[in-house]
């Protein structure tokens, strides 16, 4: 094979990744300040795939411009589901966080299905078949669009933990909760708006996703674990490390469906994934837990 | 032997002991009582009653969070499968290549892991990576025929064959009452030996535990290998009652997720939570099942949203599962909790 077909085929294994890792980037912030795992993270996604779906399906709106409202309603939902379900269950031990959120998922996929038929559903936007030509490189129009709003999205939160008070104030949270009780502090509130942002990170990630691949309400689980692949993969709790986490999963899997079967590409992902727990269990940009 | 008589039914109240008669009784008749539908719910009971009591070695037992307990399963399947198709090798001597396969797996996942300290939820999520990377090797391994799947000659057998795992579902019935019974035993022994408190102690605080002289490692690597053999016949078990083995299947998460489900919600760490557990859940899915289908709503996923809701429900409720509330309440008390 000509060396341009492994440049077009990383190219676009890096775009999608870079939408891989803003989905990664919601569970990497509420596990980082939260400390629960989402175990629900991928149906979340899958309930932003759906929104994006029936908006184009029903109005024509474009899910590129719909994945800020779409975010906003993923926020809400999230927020309420930290403050009215999850709230209680922060100090409990890890396997009854899992319990909750398995039930959670369980929920979120089979009201999918009622709703929704187990049927694949696409988003065919103008520009589907678009593409650009950058010398030998042919990059599909879809994924430089998603990339790049995820890029957006991404630049956009990292500012808000930087320079806002409020995102100063989780961070604080996330770093001794003793602490930011003690200064007075609204833990829970600044939970229940991480858990929202962490939520709309993966609303507008799925938005965006509708553009890359077809969504059925049974395509949340392999989301899941992909998150915790990527998240582990870049640290846990590291914002960059969970974009940079996309970008090597999604170009591995790329690659690895061009060199052997699109079918064997998430085994190497989890190969990738035994690795780093192994050699740098923190993630390629984690701290080390004191 | 009388050693181990004193362990099993050591400070067990007569109180106790009569229930479990009870319900040991009840479990031996129910063939004869019951329709033949009701037999394999029953099958379906007893065999996540059994893996449930495996993965509470490890987390009820130990506090190590597996979540890829179907790995074990798999394994122990494709094995036991594989020498009874090609080399016609009986189930039970299979056990004995699948058990030491199994075992040796989750010897090397925990030897990795407690060796480089992965911990908490990352170990959950090594577990999970593991049980993956099986399923999607096992969808390309032509030796097992890949995603296409592997299948057990099927055929109407005039009588039972207990030798070669043959037969009807009321054999199959007998098979996995015995070995959730056998497990339930093993179980007992272990928590009341020395190597279960060393477990126990390990689970509340590992740290002490270490610094009270426990080889912490060595004691987490029994817990894990006898975890997978022990699970490993669950997998011969689902291979020869099923008569087909997919990897899509056999190693699913949802295969984990099902596994575990029934002794957190019975409770962890106890020797009962995992049976009790087994019984509510499966009874709820059924019950839940027919209650839709006699007030005629037909929706696809509609009894797994009811099923959610009171998953949540009963671990919002009672956090440390079922069965440490109604112990409490018949007065009696387990030894594991």
């Amino acid at each position: 094979m000509p060396f341009e077909v492994y440049l077009n085929v990383a190219v676009g294994g890096v775009l999608t990744g870079l939408v891989y890792g803003l989905m990664a980037l919601g569970l990497s912030v509420i596990f980082g300040v939260v400390r629960v795992v989402n175990f629900a993270h991928g149906e979340m996604m899958s309930i932003a795939m759906f929104l994006a779906v029936v908006l184009f399906s029903a109005f024509h709106l474009d899910p590129l411009i719909m994945m800020v409202p779409i975010a906003a309603v993923l926020f809400v939902f999230g927020y309420a589901l930290q403050s009215g379900l999850i709230n209680p269950f922060i100090t409990r031990p890890e396997h009854s966080q899992f319990l909750l959120l398995v039930a959670l998922a369980i929920i979120i996929v089979n009201v999918l299905l009622i709703i929704f038929g187990p049927d694949a559903r696409t988003v065919q936007t103008a520009y589907a078949f678009d593409s650009f030509q950058l010398g030998p490189l042919l990059v599909d129009a879809t994924k430089v669009y998603a990339g790049a709003a995820a890029i957006v999205f991404a630049a956009v939160l990292f500012a808000f933990f930087r320079f806002t008070l409020i995102g100063t104030a989780i961070r604080a949270c996330a770093d001794n909760y003793t602490g930011a009780l003690v200064v007075g502090l609204n833990v829970n509130r600044l939970y229940a708006l991480t858990f929202g942002i962490g939520a709309a990170c993966v609303g507008a990630a799925g938005a965006m996703m509708t553009l890359i691949v077809d969504v059925t309400p049974m395509i949340g689980p392999t989301y899941t674990l992909l998150a915790f692949v990527i998240v582990i993969t870049g640290g846990l709790g590291s914002m960059p490390g969970a974009l940079l986490g996309g970008i090597l999963i999604g170009l591995t899997e790329a690659l690895a469906g061009l060199l052997f079967t699109p079918s064997a590409k998430s085994m190497f992902a989890f190969g990738i994934l035994v690795l780093v727990l192994l050699f740098r269990p923190q993630g390629i940009l984690g701290k080390r837990p004191a | 032997m009388s050693v181990f008589a004193a362990r099993l039914t050591g400070d067990v109240s007569r109180r106790t002991m009569i229930w479990l008669a009870a319900l040991l009784a009840a479990l031996v008749i129910a063939p004869f009582v019951v329709d033949d539908y009701l037999v394999t719910v029953l099958i379906l009971i007893l065999y996540l009653a059994y893996t449930g009591q495996a993965w509470n070695i490890m987390m009820g037992f130990t506090g190590q969070l597996s979540l890829g307990h179907a790995i074990y399963v798999g394994l122990g399947g494709y094995v036991a499968a594989v020498l009874f198709t090609r080399y016609g090798v009986v189930p039970w001597l299979g056990l004995f290549a699948a058990m030491p396969v199994a075992a040796a797996c989750g010897a090397v996942i925990g030897f990795l892991a407690f060796r480089f300290g992965v911990t908490g939820v990352y170990f959950a999520i090594l577990t999970i990576a593991f049980a993956e990377f099986a399923r999607i090797g096992f969808d390309h391994l032509d030796i097992v025929n890949a995603a296409a799947g592997l299948f057990l000659p099927v055929a109407q057998y005039a009588h039972n064959d207990l030798w070669r795992l043959r037969g009807s579902p009321t054999m199959f019935y007998y098979v996995i009452l015995t070995a959730t019974l056998a497990a339930f035993v093993l179980c007992r022994l272990l928590i009341t030996s020395r190597i279960g408190y060393f477990w126990l102690a390990i689970r509340e605080d590992e740290e002490a535990a270490r610094a009270a002289g426990i080889d912490t490692f060595r004691y987490k690597m029994y817990a894990v290998t006898i975890s997978a053999a022990v699970t490993s016949f669950a997998g011969v078990f689902y291979a020869f009652f099923y008569n087909n083995l997919f990897p899509e299947q056999v190693f699913n998460i949802s295969q984990s997720i099902q596994m575990i489900l029934g002794p957190i919600i019975g409770g962890v760490g106890t020797l009962f939570g995992p049976i009790l557990g087994a019984f509510v859940l499966t009874g709820l899915a059924e019950s839940l099942n027919s209650a839709l289908t006699a007030i005629g709503i037909d929706l696809p996923g509609a009894e797994q949203v009811f099923y959610g809701v009171c998953l949540l429900v009963v671990v919002a409720a009672l956090p440390g599962g079922i069965w440490p509330w109604l112990a409490q309440r018949l007065g009696i008390k387990d030894a594991g909790s």
